[in-house]
């Protein structure tokens, strides 16, 4: 580890998680003792094939889910004895979700579906929310379809609405969940340069998924095996995704 | 989140789903408005009863000499003569329940005009008695005060003495002198038609006088046959008989212990008869169209778990992004009572409708307030009930499940 980061604050903590899950008789060990810290500020790939854990490991990292064992500290705060209700604000308040099916409710337009988290913020008034889903919007380059429901939008415009929804709570850590594997190449691109731009802008962010390539553009990788971290290393060589965009072969018209 | 937020969220969820909406809607609009329908019904029959009633005075009292018993001999209460001139000044003047107050003096007998005569009854009163019985001077006018202190023989007629005496029920007979029991008195005044009461008696055959002429002059006698007294309002009317008998128990210097020597009977008694008749169907009728009510609220549930089902996806995003479980219970909740709600209004304005379509067909009706009141608490409750369980299940979803259920 790089002594700058020494100095950061430490957005995650992970200490000896364990999960287990009863199937039937048998009892599971998704996750046999993952330990890491994430730092404010990081670009963090997750990687592992299916049935590695990262799917666990996700649930766990979003407060979704609690360890059966070791503890789990989210910006300051231990999850693990937290109640259902409890860990729910938590979410509300630290953590923005972006999906791989962008999971936009349906027949409802872009600042609507962007206002979502912070409907469940009383502190938020209705004129505050708007504003705060406007400026998420423009965020992420759509402040021209505020008004467009989701039906009426492409995959990558989707994905950008949820992204905006993730970022609209301010939230300490942005946690995407494949967020590229529904999306065509150009479009995982355009996607990824704007995860560099928002890494850049200071936003701390976890990005799980199952494709290698993806972790050439983060600042450093974690490899999950049978339960376990087998691999944990810096990025030094970023690449940037604005570049590896404009190699593409320009889109076809048809 | 908030409440207004809460309901925000509930009617876009119910306008994304109009049709399907509107026909679980249907079975509260048809519960809500047969039973609307139902009470209209009941309740206009009820008044037109009431109102037939009326016409004899609803809040109308009436004082009889009662049962007393001397030596162990109970005697005939006409015999009796408990009720005096002082029973009746001292009500007069004591009696804050009481609107008008009229002693009664009544005997039966010949009336004769020329060569017509019919058998008729006299009734000794006071003027207020016209108001107690509502009854209205159609020709001429009724006896004075002044004839009351003079014992004056004057009187007005029913139209059916008319008729008997004069061959034309609309002859013009005022000024005219008739006899009664051979006591000349002349026509003041011509009442106006009442027909006959429910009990086949013909109300205008009838001849009013002053009770002093009648006491003095006919009867001979110094005690009256009645009081008849009309209470404030018809609500009043049991604080009333209490009032005359604490007065009359006081006149009479009855003790503690003594039994009253009168009775006290309101016009309520019978109509009250009438109304609980009257209400045991109206029941009935509710029951039945509740009953509709129910089944509505399951059709509401049936819906409200399909939503659930459907809505899984939106769920688990919620709950994603700081959703509680009780944030996601009370969304469903109120969209439950919100459909139930707006079902019940619906269905009262169909009741309405309902309501003045049997008044078109002659079905006495009239929708009372309270059953509108009533239905919309029932309709709220339904959705609460029937929205729970739906809300239970949407509430206790796993997220982890929920957002990747397809």
């Amino acid at each position: 580890m790089s002594e700058e980061k020494k100095d950061r604050k430490v957005v995650i903590e992970l200490q000896d998680v364990k999960r287990d899950f009863k199937v039937g008789d048998e009892t599971v060990h998704a996750l046999r003792g993952v330990s890491f810290k994430i730092y404010e500020g990081e670009f963090v790939t997750i990687m592992g094939t299916s049935g590695s854990g990262k799917s666990t490991l996700l649930n766990q990292l979003g407060c979704l889910d609690t360890p059966t064992s070791g503890e789990y500290i989210l910006d300051g705060v231990p999850v693990r004895r937290m109640k259902r209700s409890e860990r729910a604000v938590l979410r509300n308040r630290k953590i923005g979700f972006v999906f791989q099916n962008y999971n936009l409710l349906p027949k409802t337009t872009a600042v609507e579906n962007v206002e979502l988290p912070l409907m469940y913020n009383t502190k938020y008034s209705a004129k505050q929310r708007r504003a705060a889903a406007i400026k998420a919007l423009e965020a992420v380059g759509l402040g021209n379809r505020l008004d467009h429901k989701s039906n009426q939008m492409s995959g990558g415009q989707m994905q950008r609405v949820a992204i905006a929804r993730a970022l609209v709570n301010e939230p300490a850590v942005l946690l995407a969940d494949e967020a590229t594997g529904n999306l065509d190449t150009r479009t995982s691109f355009e996607m990824l340069v704007l995860f560099q731009r928002l890494h850049r802008e200071g936003h701390t962010i976890i990005f799980v998924t199952h494709n290698p390539d993806i972790a050439q553009y983060s600042s450093r990788n974690i490899m999950l095996r049978d339960g376990k971290i087998r691999e944990d290393v810096e990025n030094t060589n970023i690449r940037d995704a604005a570049a590896a965009l404009a190699e593409l072969p320009a889109p076809q018209d048809d | 989140m908030s409440f207004a937020n809460l309901i925000r969220v509930a009617v876009k969820a119910i306008l994304n789903n109009k049709i399907r909406t509107l026909l679980s809607m249907l079975g509260i609009i048809i519960g809500v408005a047969a039973v609307i329908i139902m009470m209209a019904i009941g309740q206009g029959s009820k008044m037109s009863i009431r109102k037939e009633l009326s016409k004899m005075g609803t809040n109308l009292l009436s004082i009889r000499p009662g049962a007393d018993t001397r030596g162990g001999v109970r005697l005939d209460p006409s015999a009796m003569q408990t009720l005096k001139v002082a029973d009746y000044e001292s009500i007069k003047e004591e009696a804050t329940l009481a609107k008008y107050v009229s002693p009664e003096v009544t005997s039966s007998g010949q009336v004769i005009y020329g060569a017509k005569n019919t058998m008729t009854t006299i009734y000794g009163e006071a003027t207020e008695y016209m108001d107690i019985k509502l009854w209205v001077v159609e020709q001429g006018d009724c006896f004075t005060e002044e004839d009351i202190k003079k014992s004056a023989k004057v009187c007005v007629v029913g139209k059916t003495i008319v008729e008997e005496l004069f061959g034309d029920k609309d002859y013009n007979c005022v000024g005219k002198i008739i006899r009664f029991k051979s006591i000349p008195f002349r026509v003041v005044g011509i009442l106006k038609s009442k027909g006959y009461n429910n009990w086949g008696m013909d109300q205008d055959n009838v001849m009013i006088a002053p009770y002093t002429t009648v006491m003095k002059r006919i009867a001979a006698q110094t005690y009256f046959s009645g009081i008849n007294v009309s209470a404030v309002t018809e609500e009043k009317s049991d604080a009333c008989i209490e009032e005359l008998t604490a007065i009359l128990r006081k006149s009479h210097k009855l003790k503690e212990e003594n039994e009253n020597d009168f009775t006290i009977h309101s016009q309520q008694e019978m109509m009250e008869t009438m109304s609980t008749t009257m209400d045991t169907i109206t029941i009935i009728l509710v029951v039945a169209a509740a009953f509709s009510l129910l089944v509505a609220g399951i059709g509401i549930m049936n819906i409200m778990l399909v939503s659930v089902t459907e809505r899984t996806k939106e769920i688990g995003l919620r709950m994603s992004v700081g959703a509680r479980g009780r944030d996601i219970s009370r969304q469903f909740l109120i969209e439950a009572v919100i459909i139930s709600l707006s079902g019940g209004f619906l269905g009262v304005m169909l009741g309405y409708l309902g309501s003045y379509g049997a008044s078109k067909i002659g079905l006495p009706s009239s929708v009372p307030l309270w059953s509108v009141i009533l239905s919309f608490t029932v309709c709220a409750l339904i959705g609460l009930l029937f929205g729970y369980i739906p809300a239970r299940k949407a509430a206790r979803m796993d997220p982890i499940e929920a957002i990747r259920y397809e």
